[in-house]
């Protein structure tokens, strides 16, 4: 307090020596000689400033030092935007994520068949649901808002989504998972206002993007969690989302979360739809893994591409995920998957959301593998490769192929160095 | 007395006043000609084609004219855009044969479904009915599914046998909290 009413006389004395013709440098040293100690330092700006803009006013955006962007994917495919401005498959910079939320600029993008982005007027644009429905209804935007409204976490992932030991980083491996926060009006509110029938079964959802895709699902998801949504992370959809509305399906593949939604049909059967033909199977087994996503983890810190500086503590960070509910564990092994240790959950883990997990470990040095297996409040447990190859009765191989979406535990080699590569590599 | 309320509930329940009675009333009753209008969604039945016809011969001149061999390559084959026709022999299993829509479908109506919804790319929705069923006529017929003069229309499209017939997966019922695949993978 004291050497505050100081100051303040300082400058009072400081300005009267401008008045008498002092530079600022003359100020700071007398000022210095009169108290016989040079200035406090710590408050020096060392940072020039970042000048205010109307856009930044009016929309914000990240410093210029954060430069985490998304990539094409798989790296050598399809390049994204191409010579006509589509956008196919970019994937999320998971390595760069912290907590659970993707943000929207980051949130992994797939589009199907060579499809583009429509520019929706949602003034325009209409939700319909027709079929096996006493009363069909037409929503607009406006009306679908007037609806009770739930909010909630949850990933989409896409079913190429997968590890192979040609990819470098957790974002090639696993970038094409992410997690929003969703909010809209559950489906099975829009199907009681409808009146479903009794001999509903399956329901199509079909989007206004210009191959109209559309994919048949059961009617027990609508009713159980499906979600209309026109809301994401606190603002509406992106276009690369599906504004003006998407259905979330919680849980499935990526696919079914149809964007720019504007029809749903109330069916008695299995569409066979486009999207449906794709998922087209002859062992029902593998079929049956190509709808709900199963339990999923990965490492994020350190992931391939990210260097350790050298022996000591670190806290191992990951992201964890179930198309079967809520993730009830996350276990660590450190020495390559001989001993599994329970991680730290960050959080209360939601249903088909992703959840954080960190599990601190000090590293002795030495070159070693680390690896994360993740279990959901169903009991499934996240598999080894070797362990999924096993149950096929197939061997393993350099490149063998998961059946339906991958969710194999994914290993990552840290050599000597510290360096952080694929374990499957 | 706790019985009787119950029967009442299941009354109510039952009565398809109440049914039909809605809980929000918002948004609006769409017309059956609207709903026509927009339901492209065919199913196997083929209930909801619309009248017309067309023949393989057609269809490679329709094929030819609205310049799908820009992208599919001419027979559908050599083009950027997905294969349209089999280069493996009949005798080859279908899952040893390649994905392509007009050989694997399960039902000749996806095929239809999917050239009226998505084709041509960029220019959607502007396929007459006619020419929609001479397409699907050619792509079958290219793919040896039938013979070249057979007369596809919304009765005789639902009933083209395919060459996968009944050899294909179909999804276990969904019911939430449960594995996707019992006792998989222990």
């Amino acid at each position: 307090m004291g050497s505050k009413r100081t100051s303040r006389r300082e400058l009072l004395k400081g300005g009267a020596a401008v008045a008498g013709g002092l530079t600022l440098g003359d100020i700071a040293s007398l000022q210095a000689q009169a108290h016989d100690h040079p200035p406090t330092p710590g408050s020096q700006n060392d940072s020039p400033m970042i000048l205010g803009s109307k856009e930044l006013v009016e929309y914000g955006q990240r410093s210029r030092y954060v430069t985490s962007v998304r990539i094409q994917h798989p790296p050598g495919g399809r390049p994204s935007p191409d010579l006509f401005g589509k956008v196919f498959h970019v994937a999320s910079p998971l390595q760069d994520s912290v907590g659970v939320i993707t943000p929207s600029s980051l949130h992994y993008v797939a589009t199907t068949r060579g499809s583009y982005m429509p520019d929706i007027d949602p003034k325009l644009h209409t939700l319909t649901i027709h079929g096996l429905v006493d009363q069909p209804l037409t929503l607009t935007m406006d009306d679908l808002k007037r609806f009770p409204s739930v909010t909630r976490l949850h990933f989409i992932e896409c079913a190429g989504n997968r590890h192979t030991p040609r990819q470098t980083t957790v974002q090639e491996t696993h970038g094409m998972t992410s997690c929003a926060e969703w909010t809209g009006v559950l489906l099975s509110t829009l199907l009681k206002e409808c009146g479903l029938k009794g001999s509903a079964t399956w329901f199509v959802a079909e989007g206004a993007e210009e191959i109209k895709g559309a994919s048949s699902m059961p009617i027990t998801k609508a009713m159980d969690d499906s979600l209309i949504a026109y809301g994401m992370n606190g603002e509406a959809l992106r276009p690369q989302q599906g504004f003006p509305v998407r259905l979330i399906p919680p849980g499935f593949e990526g696919i079914f979360h149809t964007k720019y939604l504007r029809r749903i049909k109330i069916v008695d059967e299995y569409y066979m739809n486009y999207n449906d033909f794709g998922h087209l199977r002859p062992d029902p087994k593998e079929l049956a893994l190509s709808e709900q996503i199963g339990p999923k983890s990965v490492i994020t810190y350190p992931s391939g591409g990210q260097q350790l500086p050298g022996r000591g503590f670190y806290e191992i960070s990951g992201l964890a995920w179930s198309g079967g509910g809520a993730i009830k564990t996350v276990e660590i092994s450190t020495d390559g998957g001989k001993k599994w240790n329970l991680a730290e959950l960050k959080g209360t883990p939601q249903r088909m959301a992703h959840v954080r997990f960190g599990y601190q470990w000090t590293w002795d040095g030495n070159a070693t593998e680390i690896l994360s297996r993740a279990t959901d409040e169903i009991g499934q447990v996240q598999a080894l490769r070797e362990q999924i190859a096993q149950w096929w009765n197939v061997p393993v191989e350099r490149n063998y192929r998961v059946p339906g979406l991958d969710n194999s535990v994914m290993p990552w080699k840290i050599a000597k160095d510290g360096s952080v590569t694929n374990g499957l590599a | 007395m706790g019985s009787l309320r119950l029967v009442t509930i299941l009354l109510l329940l039952g009565s398809p006043a109440f049914a039909q009675s809605p809980t929000y009333g918002v948004g609006r009753t769409p017309t059956a000609e609207e709903i026509r209008r927009m339901d492209i969604s065919i199913g196997a039945t083929g209930e909801e084609l619309p009248p017309g016809r067309g023949t393989a011969k057609e269809g490679a001149q329709v094929f030819e004219q609205k310049g799908c061999m820009a992208c599919h390559g001419a027979a559908g084959i050599g083009g950027l855009a997905p294969a349209l026709q089999s280069k493996k022999g009949q005798d080859v299993p279908i899952w040893e044969r390649e994905r392509i829509l007009p050989l694997r479908a399960p039902f000749a109506t996806t095929v239809w479904d999917f050239i009226r919804r998505g084709m041509p790319l960029g220019s959607e929705g502007t396929l007459t009915a006619d020419e929609v069923y001479a397409l699907t006529a050619y792509l079958l017929f290219l793919n040896q599914v039938i013979p070249e003069d057979e007369v596809l229309d919304k009765q005789s499209l639902p009933k083209v046998k395919m060459p996968i017939g009944d050899d294909y997966a179909r999804l276990p019922d969904w019911k939430p909290g449960t594995p996707r695949l019992q006792g998989y993978p222990y």
